[in-house]
């Protein structure tokens, strides 16, 4: 992906993506130098800049590095898929090159480990399923209940590592003595504010200049 | 009658139904399905013919279907939720209904990561339970999801697909308590007829059957109780550890390991439980999943003495 690039600028990002390790300051230093060996190993001359901005999702984070960027022939930006995208759009004409396969959005269940809780489908139904989210935490986001693979508490896609989210449901519903809501038959979801609908925009009116 | 379906009428009728279960080939050959429903024809009421079963690429359930048909079988059209959203779905449907179809069963489908096309993306659009609710609406209010009516143009005379609508029950998949709630969601959603999982544990199923009585659930809706018949100890091993929501106690593999004639006593074994499960209060019929075993449906049909299969 930057084999051929000569001046690299690595690019951190101070928010998200440092909190869960994987694309802050101390991130850009670990792979600046691991690059670096590597390059040197494979007789392959690179420059490589480091630098890291508290936010790659809002444009005036930028600034602070607008000098290195220029300077830089790509970035490789350690930010989530959304500071990809915004760094290009914010230098036009600059390849902003991503560092990481960002996979989702989620919690820090513990010391080193992150699960998913959101997909964003833009029409919330936590409060039908006692704050938990079928659509995110069932492998086949069934709205009516558990499929046949779920087996002591775990989903038959990876029985070693992913929960049911079905049995998760079931168990906070009956533990807030509300298991009747879920005999209750759930529609069709209305997918349209999903990424199904295309790409979202949310414009807030009052504050749009 | 809501679809005339040969299977309507023998369930309506109160006779014991019997239904089988025809893979597709993983090909497009013909002579496969013909060949297989020549072992079924006469002597079940229906056969299931599978959808993409356990995420493997197979001839579509409705093309083979249409030929189960030209060999006289009556077919129950598989659907399931995986691979199509609720347009393909509904289209489907037109086309079976008009191919002469007149059941199918809805359900969730296997996840795609236990099939040879791991990478690839779901649909899950809608679940087993909205499927059904699909279907009867399309039946009964002959509209379709959205609530066009189903018809060609203002014009044009309404034809709605007029379908026995079937779904599964896994009485041995988790929360256990939950599994009745699932089958109450699915007879309000206006499905009409039942098959369950293989059974194995039969106590398990005896216990679900008591809470689906405890509702009336089976004088709603239609009870087939699945049943696979175990072909060797390698088998019931396998059926035991690999397959998700399925018990096999473990006297099933020690009386098939002892058996000389592996295959015979696992006929056996199948008749007996075909005889038991007769005595349950509420269970309609059963659902003979011999898988890659059509040939011998007819012996276990006999041997329970569910031979010659009602006309009605």
């Amino acid at each position: 992906m930057v084999r051929d690039v000569k001046k690299l600028l690595i690019l951190g990002c101070g928010t998200c993506v440092t909190v869960c390790m994987a694309g802050g300051e101390k991130e850009v230093g670990i792979l600046a130098s691991t690059l670096r060996l590597t390059n040197r190993r494979n007789n392959i001359s690179m420059e490589i800049m480091e630098d890291t901005i508290e936010r790659q999702c809002d444009r005036e984070f930028f600034d602070a590095v607008a000098d290195k960027v220029r300077e830089a022939d790509a970035v490789l930006s350690l930010a989530c898929g959304v500071g990809v995208q915004f760094g290009g759009e914010v230098f036009e004409g600059k390849r902003f090159l991503p560092g990481l396969n960002t996979s989702f959005y989620g919690a820090n269940e513990s010391v080193g480990v992150w699960s998913e809780r959101c997909a964003g489908c833009g029409n919330c139904v936590l409060d039908k399923f006692g704050g938990l989210c079928p659509i995110t935490r069932c492998s086949k986001s069934l709205l009516n209940g558990p499929c046949g693979g779920s087996q002591n508490g775990m989903c038959e896609v990876d029985p070693e590592n992913i929960e049911c989210g079905w049995q998760l449901i079931y168990d906070r519903m009956k533990a807030l003595g509300l298991l009747h809501k879920l005999e209750e038959n759930e529609p069709v979801k209305d997918w349209s504010t999903s990424r199904d609908g295309g790409p979202r925009k949310i414009i807030r009116e009052d504050m749009v200049q | 009658m809501k679809a005339e379906s040969n299977l309507e009428r023998i369930l309506e009728a109160g006779e014991f139904a019997v239904t089988a279960e025809l893979g597709p080939p993983k090909s497009a050959d013909v002579q496969v399905v013909e060949k297989k429903a020549g072992f079924l024809k006469g002597m079940v009421d229906a056969v299931n013919i599978t959808d993409n079963q356990t995420a493997i690429v197979r001839m579509s359930s409705i093309a083979a279907g249409a030929l189960a048909m030209r060999e006289g079988l009556e077919p129950v059209i598989q659907i399931t939720c995986r691979d199509r959203n609720r347009i393909a779905i509904q289209s489907d449907v037109l086309g079976a209904y008009a191919l002469g179809m007149r059941n199918i069963l809805c359900l969730t489908g296997d996840h795609q990561s236990f099939g040879n096309h791991q990478t690839s993306k779901n649909v899950y659009d809608m679940d087993s339970v909205q499927l059904i609710q699909t279907l009867r609406s399309m039946r009964d209010d002959k509209v379709f999801l959205c609530g066009d009516e189903i018809r060609n143009g203002k014009k044009a005379p309404i034809v709605e697909p007029r379908i026995y609508i079937g779904a599964a029950a896994n009485p041995f998949g988790d929360p256990f308590e939950f599994r009745v709630i699932r089958l109450a969601k699915k007879a309000n959603a206006g499905v009409d007829f039942i098959q369950t999982q293989c059974i194995y544990d039969m106590e398990r199923f005896e216990k679900w059957m008591e809470q689906v009585r405890e509702r009336g659930l089976h004088k709603k809706v239609k009870i087939l109780a699945g049943l696979t018949p175990l072909k060797s100890a390698g088998m019931a091993r396998y059926m035991r550890d690999s397959v998700a929501g399925l018990t096999v106690p473990d006297w099933y593999i020690e009386r098939i390991g002892k058996a000389e004639d592996k295959a015979a006593e696992g006929i056996r074994m199948c008749v007996e439980q075909i005889e038991r499960i007769r005595s349950i209060e509420g269970v309609a019929g059963i659902h003979l999943m011999a898988i890659e075993w059509e040939h011998r449906v007819a012996e276990i049909v006999k041997e329970a003495g569910l031979l010659p299969r009602p006309v009605v």
